[in-house]
């Protein structure tokens, strides 16, 4: 059975700013990044929607020890989004150096960057990031 | 399904080996089966995890390769990986299929070597254990992953960063001091508040001394059913329950204070058990972080949620509190080579359930749970043993 939305069309979209997702029609759920079956409720119905791609931080870190292709520090947060899913993405905009824990809870908004690839990453690697609107 | 026992442990000491993956495996299980009273021609299989084998040597089809470096010749082998969790999802395995009848004696465990690796390349390597198209590209590092975690528990449940910290600190500091009484532990060396404070930062609020080392080192179980084991040896310690799930990447688990896959997995190993968190008498949990020690106990059903680090304030959690966790020095101290951690829990837990810990021997442990996770939280194995 063909996948309704996959890896590489969410990464397409997502070097356009653009956050898709799927939203089931059994359930009503949208989840992100694309699933086989919904979270939710197991259901194959799915429509492909576009996400807000807003939301706030719910916990964040400053990597100082970073892997190799990485130069520290920089900070890497989770995110809940308004329609309920969550991320994983960089913060930009906000000094690692200074960032503590009053970024939780604050608002932000979806973006994106690329990075090259390494022996690893099948490809260019297109990372989620979140700037802060608040 | 027939019932289970342990009938023979051994490890490797764990730190920095010049030996290969395969030779520090021969030599748990040579140790494992020679403590089983068993011939390595009794081993009917081999369970055997490994998970950066083939980048730290380059290395494929290591299972087999590691039946014949023991001298089990020609037994059917298979490699298993699970991330951190690797030994005990091969130790399940096993477990597994001599409760079916299948075989009767088996051999499980694992062995890693990461210390050939330099640090910017470990780092990589440790950071598979997320997505990798949807999260590795922040770059988040395994500790990034548990200091994601430190400050969601701060955050979630009301506690001052700085009173966490502390609190995070006394982790490290108590499985230090376990360590001291371990031989076979990576490190023998007391730290202070003043250490984990003055360490380097790694992934805020995470510090250098807030993390499990890099370790090369082996561990291995011997298998069998109970009732050839109470012929095998003196003091065969039972599998009574046994649990294993998994929960995909860290953007699913959302709330990952909650760490649904070790819920579920301790839940089945309670029931198969017939016990509840109570009747544990000695815990040997995945302290990889010092965070991770705290959220864990809370999973584990040993302490309410958002309790456990005020408890291990209150030294609940040493060699002579009320539930004591990491005896064997844990991840933190006694060291954490990735593929062999789980069966080095089993062997801490045998050796208390024996009576053989000396001076870090929980007085009169009758029961014991092994917890061991992989990845982002994405794999849990719970092994509860009994006398």
């Amino acid at each position: 059975m063909e996948l309704k939305l996959t890896t590489k069309e969410f990464l397409e979209a997502l070097r356009q700013d653009k956050l898709l997702g799927l939203r089931c029609r059994a359930c009503g759920a949208v989840h992100t990044p694309p699933a086989a079956i919904c979270p939710e409720c197991d259901s194959l119905d799915m429509d492909i929607v576009e996400l807000s791609g807003r939301g706030k931080i719910r916990t964040y870190t400053v990597i100082w020890t970073a892997p190799e292709g990485f130069q520290p520090p920089y900070i890497v947060s989770l995110v809940e989004l308004d329609e309920g899913p969550w991320l994983m993405g960089n913060i930009l905009g906000v000094d690692p150096n200074t960032a503590d824990m009053s970024l939780i809870g604050r608002r932000v908004k979806l973006g994106h960057r690329v990075l090259p690839g390494d022996r690893y990453s099948a490809g260019e690697k297109v990372a989620i990031t979140f700037a802060t609107e608040d | 399904m027939r019932e289970v026992a342990v009938v023979g442990v051994g490890m490797t000491k764990f730190g920095r080996s010049e030996k290969t993956i395969l030779e520090m495996f021969s030599e748990a299980a040579l140790e494992a089966i020679a403590d089983s009273n068993l011939q390595v021609k009794d081993i009917q299989a081999l369970f055997f995890g490994t998970v950066y084998g083939g980048f730290a040597e380059g290395q494929m089809n290591m299972a087999s390769f590691a039946a014949h470096a023991l001298g089990a010749h020609n037994i059917p082998a298979v490699r298993y990986e699970g991330a951190c969790a690797t030994a005990s999802v091969a130790i399940r395995e096993a477990f597994i299929w001599v409760a079916s009848g299948f075989y009767d004696i088996v051999l499980a465990g694992g062995s890693e070597r990461t210390l050939v690796m330099d640090t910017s390349y470990s780092t990589r390597l440790y950071e598979m254990g997320s997505h990798h198209a949807y999260e590795c590209p922040t770059g988040i590092t395994f500790p990034g992953v548990f200091a994601l975690m430190a400050n969601l528990y701060a955050s979630k449940y009301g506690i001052a960063p700085e009173k966490l910290k502390e609190q995070m600190a006394l982790v490290a500091i108590k499985n230090h001091h376990n360590a001291m009484f371990n031989p076979k532990a990576q490190f023998h060396k007391e730290i202070t508040l003043e250490d984990v404070y003055n360490s380097p930062m790694v992934a805020s609020p995470l510090q250098l001394y807030d993390c499990c080392p890099f370790t090369d080192g082996a561990a291995a179980v011997v298998l069998a059913p109970a009732e050839m084991a109470r012929k095998l040896v003196a003091k065969p310690i039972r599998i009574a329950g046994i649990g294993q799930a998994s929960a995909g990447p860290l953007y699913a688990q959302k709330d990952i204070t909650r760490i649904k896959a070790r819920e579920l997995a301790a839940k089945q190993a309670y029931d198969m058990a017939g016990l509840t968190p109570k009747d544990i008498d000695v815990v040997e949990l995945h302290d990889c972080f010092t965070i991770a020690e705290i959220v864990a106990s809370e999973c584990l059903g040993l302490f309410d949620f958002g309790e456990a680090s005020a408890a291990v304030a209150r030294g609940e959690t040493q060699l002579k509190g009320r539930i004591p966790i990491n005896p064997s020095g844990g991840l933190k101290a006694k060291g954490h080579p990735i593929g062999a951690t789980g069966a080095a829990q089993v062997y801490e837990i045998v050796k208390q359930l024996r009576g053989e810990a000396g001076e870090r021997q929980v007085e009169g442990a009758k029961v014991g749970l092994t917890d061991t996770l992989g990845g982002d939280l994405a794999t849990v194995a719970n092994i509860i043993l009994r006398k």
